[in-house]
């Protein structure tokens, strides 16, 4: 749940981005901090193993300027998106505004995109939230692959894998080279900041 | 139970509370937080610059992790954490099920004279927060 302060009116908004191990999460989130850095007041946040997979979480706060007066702090997370590690998965879900799922679009990790989608669904539910009802954008990530020669699912097929019955809004992106990464934080800002409005009025 | 939203008395009334108890007594800087690890108000001695939204998320996540240990060991929760610093340590206390104290202190506050201002401080903010969702 978003945090209003009506005295020094602020509102903190918490953005998850959520998906299957090795698919990007952090990639975007560095690519965000490299690029906004002018709006970004504070180092962004890693908890992370030896091996740079992330432990717990990063955070990169952000400020999005003002809405009717009030300040709109954004706060950004991953989740680890290892299979082992769903108990701290679901306590960075705790209080969550919207969600990013990335995907990975590499075809041999197919599976492993529609397992963390349903697993998002059953850790959402664990507060009280659904998966149909919470801002959610799904990114496509690693498009840039299929001119590496590796294989990569088509938009389509990924779409009809994950976004069939959802029906949100949903994009390709690259987060390494940043290839619709704002666009997709700009998406889920809205979509989340809509929501809020609607929550509140 | 809804907290999403503070009215500014309250607020001023909780900062109040926190001036008087713990930043009187040379603690460097007080933050309140929600498990959800947003800030629900801070205050410091004016001096200290802490970055407090990495803080509380920080906090919270610490906070989680160290409660999902005591069901582990069979406990209901672990009520004292505290970390200690050369310079500088800080105490975590829980206000209820959703919100956190965090005080930040030097070296020259002993942690027993802390816990009974912080105890107090909890039980006033608490009074504040129930005529709040009642």
């Amino acid at each position: 749940m978003s945090f209003i302060n009506l005295k020094d009116k602020v509102v903190q908004v918490k953005i998850v981005y959520y998906g299957p191990g090795r698919c990007g999460k952090t990639t975007n989130l560095e690519y965000i901090n490299r690029k906004f850095r002018d709006q970004i007041q504070s180092e962004m946040v890693s908890l992370k193993t030896h091996g740079d997979r992330t432990l717990f979480f990063d955070f990169l706060p952000f400020d999005m300027g003002q809405i009717k007066g009030y300040d709109i702090k954004i706060q950004l997370y991953t989740v680890p998106g290892q299979v082992k590690y769903n108990a701290t998965r679901k306590l960075v879900l705790k209080g969550v505004d919207g969600v990013v799922f990335v995907a990975d679009a590499m075809e041999k990790q197919r599976e492993k995109n529609i397992r963390s989608l349903n697993q998002l669904h059953e850790n959402l539910q664990a507060y009280k939230e659904s998966i149909f009802k919470i801002p959610l954008v799904i990114q496509y990530n690693k498009v840039d692959l299929k001119d590496h020669g590796v294989p990569v699912l088509p938009t389509a097929v990924l779409r009809k894998d994950l976004n069939s019955r959802l029906k949100v809004p949903d994009l390709e992106a690259s987060a390494i080279t940043g290839y619709n990464v704002a666009a997709t934080l700009k998406k889920i800002i809205s979509a989340t900041v809509v929501s809020i409005q609607k929550k509140l009025l | 139970m809804n907290y999403g939203i503070v009215s500014q008395e309250q607020l001023e009334q909780i900062d109040t509370i926190l001036a008087d108890k713990l930043i009187k007594l040379g603690v460097d800087c007080v933050i309140i937080i929600d498990m959800a690890g947003n800030i629900i108000t801070a205050k410091d001695n004016g001096e200290s610059k802490y970055d407090v939204y990495s803080f509380a998320a920080l906090a919270a996540g610490n906070f989680a992790t160290v409660d999902a240990m005591a069901k582990l060991v069979g406990e209901a929760e672990f009520s004292l954490l505290f970390h200690k610093g050369q310079e500088s340590n800080i105490h975590f206390s829980k206000i209820d099920d959703e919100l956190l104290l965090i005080s930040m202190f030097g070296k020259d506050i002993s942690l027993g004279f802390l816990r009974l201002n912080v105890v107090e401080a909890i039980d006033q903010i608490k009074t504040v927060w129930d005529t709040s969702s009642s």
